[in-house]
């Protein structure tokens, strides 16, 4: 593999090429309701070509791999029909590295029919709750092998594997549906999945009990998140926004997000690195060949760094922090996040929400999004806070709020951070890529809450 | 019923061996594959869309970025010109073999027009099966909207009369209403309409159809993604449910037939989905509505819809774009305003429907939706 690639992408005209191949595998395995529905395993062979002329950049995605090196070709002809400012790329050390995947328990070693029983277990629990309409289970493992290579020497071959399990639950009552979810992740471990017996219990409980909640009146409220909403929070409302691709060429975006800004009180700190092991987003080297970081994003309150490909970090003068990340072949490597969360404060739970007189209490998700300045994320549970007390519980509610505000309105930082493992990221039709998120529990006032 | 599929054109035996390997354990076939059938004639492949040179598709993007900018030089904009060709080809072992040409071209142009940490956002797309000559409906589009929304208006947190736009039905009704009318989701009992086939479920002036027949139309095909021939299938007829879509294992498992409504990509399962959508047009022009509210909201596009209890047909978002309106004429944009309601209770209380149809992505067709109450909260 490494002569194919290094003499396809030697001797073009071009002030940068790199060629990027994978062969994953997957198996999956869902249930709609009773019933299995999809059972499988797919295959995947392909790659891609990219090549940086002036100020151009073109890409090729194939899943043939003969005539490689006319395929760079391409690219470098569409770089170079491509104007504007010329492209500088961050210079990082050429590397040759071999890194196999972080594995402890491997899914490809389990038995497709050993993963169906469990899965069949799950399944038969959340059909013994009483008053349980429907049922879905998703289950899917895959691996991806990358080998990449560019013009300035670097050879690294690459491999990770990823495991997600989803489960949820819906119940009826006329017509009257509510359902309620879990999510669940892990890199390179099968183990997570053997255990689940209690978590699909609870999950068609909350199910059920949603059919008898009411909903949020909406309006502003002070609201307390727990770790893996307050992670979704925190990768909404800010990650995205530290992007450095969004922010390069947009000049009042750069003044907006000018290193040294005030984003929040002394509690605040938020971290994202791939170098961080063991997590499904953590990774020795990103899609472009540039090592992993661990980078403060903000620290105690102030703006203090961003996620970077070698692109951006050369425009901006700032370090390349290893984030350029491709979802699959067929994709050209942009800035994404890949575990990101808050750090732990000192407030114990009991004392972020002993004074809050009416607030709302929202635990575990169903989804975010941002547009920069604005964002929303929903969450799976809430509850009412009265009297300092955790109260009945409510419909899912849906949060909305301005990240220059919600930031500062960010009160308190608890001191029970949990990783979020489950779920995936998108941006510009890459997803969903493996990240995860997390935080301790926290305080927000004056949080625009969405309900009838 | 086992699944597998490749990019490696070399694993063509491996990957039927692992389909049959991955049978035994896989959900009971209830449905028969599609013999050979005769398809009807949807012409969906324009050889000049695959002509037009990249130089024009630059030329073409920077022409609409320049004309946006020539109005509004602060605006940010990124524009985005596409052409695509898929062949599909279908074959399996009883026979059944289709196979069909598509091209279509595509731009979109997204501004950003940001004031200290205010940002709004405005765009538009269209799509055709034939090259797009002209951008001046794109262009007008996106001024329009740069105009309604230059000044921010003051909301109030109340239930209010909201129009949808084309847009903003897409992005906030459509999909809890599309989850309610999927054969799986009926069959799994799901779905709120489920058992009500001939019940008026929404306004009797709301009559909703699929039809992927009509030509050059980029969400149109000759057959579903198992061969079956496509064909026109009314969903909601006057406010009745009429039909609900299935693909071939859903509709054996109900017993009911399949409406060619199977989707898969190369990478899963056929599952039931709409070909092209058709909302029926009413007779309520822009002013008839704005006049009729007084005061409301104008929703364009939304930010998170989707992520609530879609299943019972419930809809909460934030309000990405919106124009707030006073004594009938829109008065700014609303900001920081989210809307939250019930996808039937809005059919259900429909005050008008607009008196032409507009495209969205290609593959939608419908009008204004005029709603006589729908719940706001903004913040204070």
């Amino acid at each position: 593999m490494r002569d194919l690639i290094q003499s396809a992408i030697k001797g073009h005209n071009a002030d940068y090429v790199e060629v990027r191949l994978e062969e994953g595998r997957s198996t999956h395995i869902r249930y709609s309701g009773k019933e299995l529905e999809d059972i499988g395993s797919s295959t995947s062979l392909g790659g891609s070509a990219r090549a940086a002329v002036g100020g151009g950049w073109g890409f090729v995605c194939f899943n043939d791999l003969t005539g490689l090196r006319e395929k760079v070709s391409l690219a470098v002809r569409q770089a170079r029909m491509v104007g504007g400012e010329r492209i500088h790329l961050a210079p990082v050390e050429p590397r040759v590295d071999l890194v196999p995947p972080h594995l402890k328990k491997d899914p490809a070693l389990v038995p497709l029919g050993e993963k169906k029983a469990l899965l069949d277990e799950y399944n038969r629990i959340m059909w013994g709750v009483a008053g349980i309409q429907s049922s879905s289970i998703i289950y899917g493992d895959s691996s991806r092998k990358v080998y990449f290579a560019t013009s300035e020497g670097t050879y690294i071959e690459q491999e990770k594997v990823d495991v997600a399990t989803y489960l949820s639950a819906m119940a009826r009552d006329g017509a009257e549906i509510q359902q309620a979810g879990l999510s669940l992740g892990s890199n390179g471990d099968f183990s997570f999945v053997e255990s689940l017996h209690q978590e699909a219990r609870d999950v068609a409980d909350k199910a059920v009990k949603l059919l008898k909640a009411p909903p949020v009146k909406g309006g502003e409220y002070t609201v307390v998140l727990d770790p893996v909403l307050a992670g979704v929070f925190i990768h909404e409302a800010f990650g995205h926004l530290s992007e450095a691709d969004h922010v390069y060429e947009n000049d009042r975006l750069r003044e907006i997000m000018v290193l040294g800004r005030s984003f929040g009180g002394p509690h605040l700190n938020v971290v994202d690195g791939a170098a961080i092991p063991g997590l499904r987003g953590s990774y020795r080297y990103d899609d472009e060949g540039v090592p992993s970081t661990r980078t403060y994003l903000i620290k105690e309150g102030t703006l203090v760094g961003r996620l970077h490909s070698r692109e951006t970090a050369a425009r901006m003068g700032e370090p390349p922090s290893g984030n350029a990340r491709a979802i699959s072949h067929r994709f050209p490597p942009i800035v994404r996040m890949t575990n990101t969360f808050i750090e732990a404060g000192e407030t114990s739970f009991d004392d972020l929400i002993s004074d809050i007189k009416e607030g709302v209490y929202v635990c575990n998700w169903h989804g975010g999004m941002t547009s920069f300045e604005m964002f929303t994320f929903s969450g799976g549970e809430t509850y009412m806070i009265r009297n300092g007390k955790i109260a009945e519980m409510l419909r899912p509610v849906m949060l909305s709020g301005n990240l220059f505000t919600t930031l500062h309105n960010l009160e308190a930082v608890g001191n029970d951070l949990d990783m979020n493992q489950g779920g995936g990221c998108g941006k510009g039709g890459q997803s969903p890529l493996p990240v995860s998120n997390g935080s301790p529990h926290i305080r927000i006032s004056k949080c625009l809450v969405g309900g009838t | 019923m086992g699944f597998s599929s490749t990019t490696n054109s070399s694993e063509r035996d491996a990957l039927v061996e692992r389909a049959l390997e991955a049978a035994p354990f896989g959900a009971l076939a209830h449905l028969d594959f599609p013999a050979a059938s005769a398809y009807p004639p949807v012409e969906v492949y324009d050889p000049q869309v695959e002509e037009v040179s990249m130089e024009a598709m630059e030329h073409m993007g920077q022409g609409l970025i320049d004309a946006v900018r020539a109005a509004w030089p602060q605006v940010l904009c990124e524009g985005r010109v596409s052409r695509s060709l898929v062949r599909m080809e279908l074959l399996n072992s009883r026979g059944c073999q289709a196979s069909y040409r598509k091209a279509t071209f595509n731009i979109h142009i997204e501004g950003v027009l940001i004031e200290d940490t205010d940002m709004l956002f405005v765009s538009e797309s269209q799509s055709s099966c034939h090259p797009i000559a002209d951008i001046t409906l794109l262009k007008e589009s996106v001024l329009l909207q740069l105009e309604r929304a230059s000044r921010i208006a003051k909301v109030p947190t109340r239930t209010m009369p909201v129009v949808f736009t084309p847009h903003g039905l897409a992005g906030v009704l459509l999909g809890p209403l599309l989850s309610g009318l999927n054969g799986k989701m009926v069959l799994r009992g799901t779905s709120p309409l489920a058992g009500r086939l001939g019940e008026r479920v929404a306004d009797e002036r709301i009559s909703l159809w699929d039809d992927p027949t009509q030509p050059f139309v980029p969400g149109s095909r000759i057959c579903d993604d198992e061969g079956v021939p496509s064909r026109v299938t009314p969903l909601l007829k006057d406010g009745v449910a009429a039909n609900f879509l299935y693909d071939l294992q859903t509709a054996a498992q109900a017993g009911a037939l399949t409406t060619a409504s199977a989707e898969r990509s190369l990478g899963s399962l056929p599952s039931p989905a709409p070909g092209v959508l058709y909302f029926a047009p009413g007779d309520a022009s822009w002013e008839d509505m704005l006049s009729d509210m007084g005061e409301g909201l104008v929703v364009e596009r939304l930010l998170g819809a989707g992520q609530g209890n879609t299943l019972g047909g419930d809809f909460n978002a934030n309000v990405l774009l919106g124009y707030y309106v006073e004594k009938g004429r829109v008065v700014g944009r609303a900001k920081d305003v989210m809307v939250s309601g019930n996808v039937y209770q809005v059919l259900n209380t429909i005050a008008g429907v607009g008196k032409e149809t507009h495209w969205v992505w290609g593959f939608l067709n419908a009008p204004h939706l005029y709603c006589s109450g729908v719940a706001v909260a903004a913040k204070r």
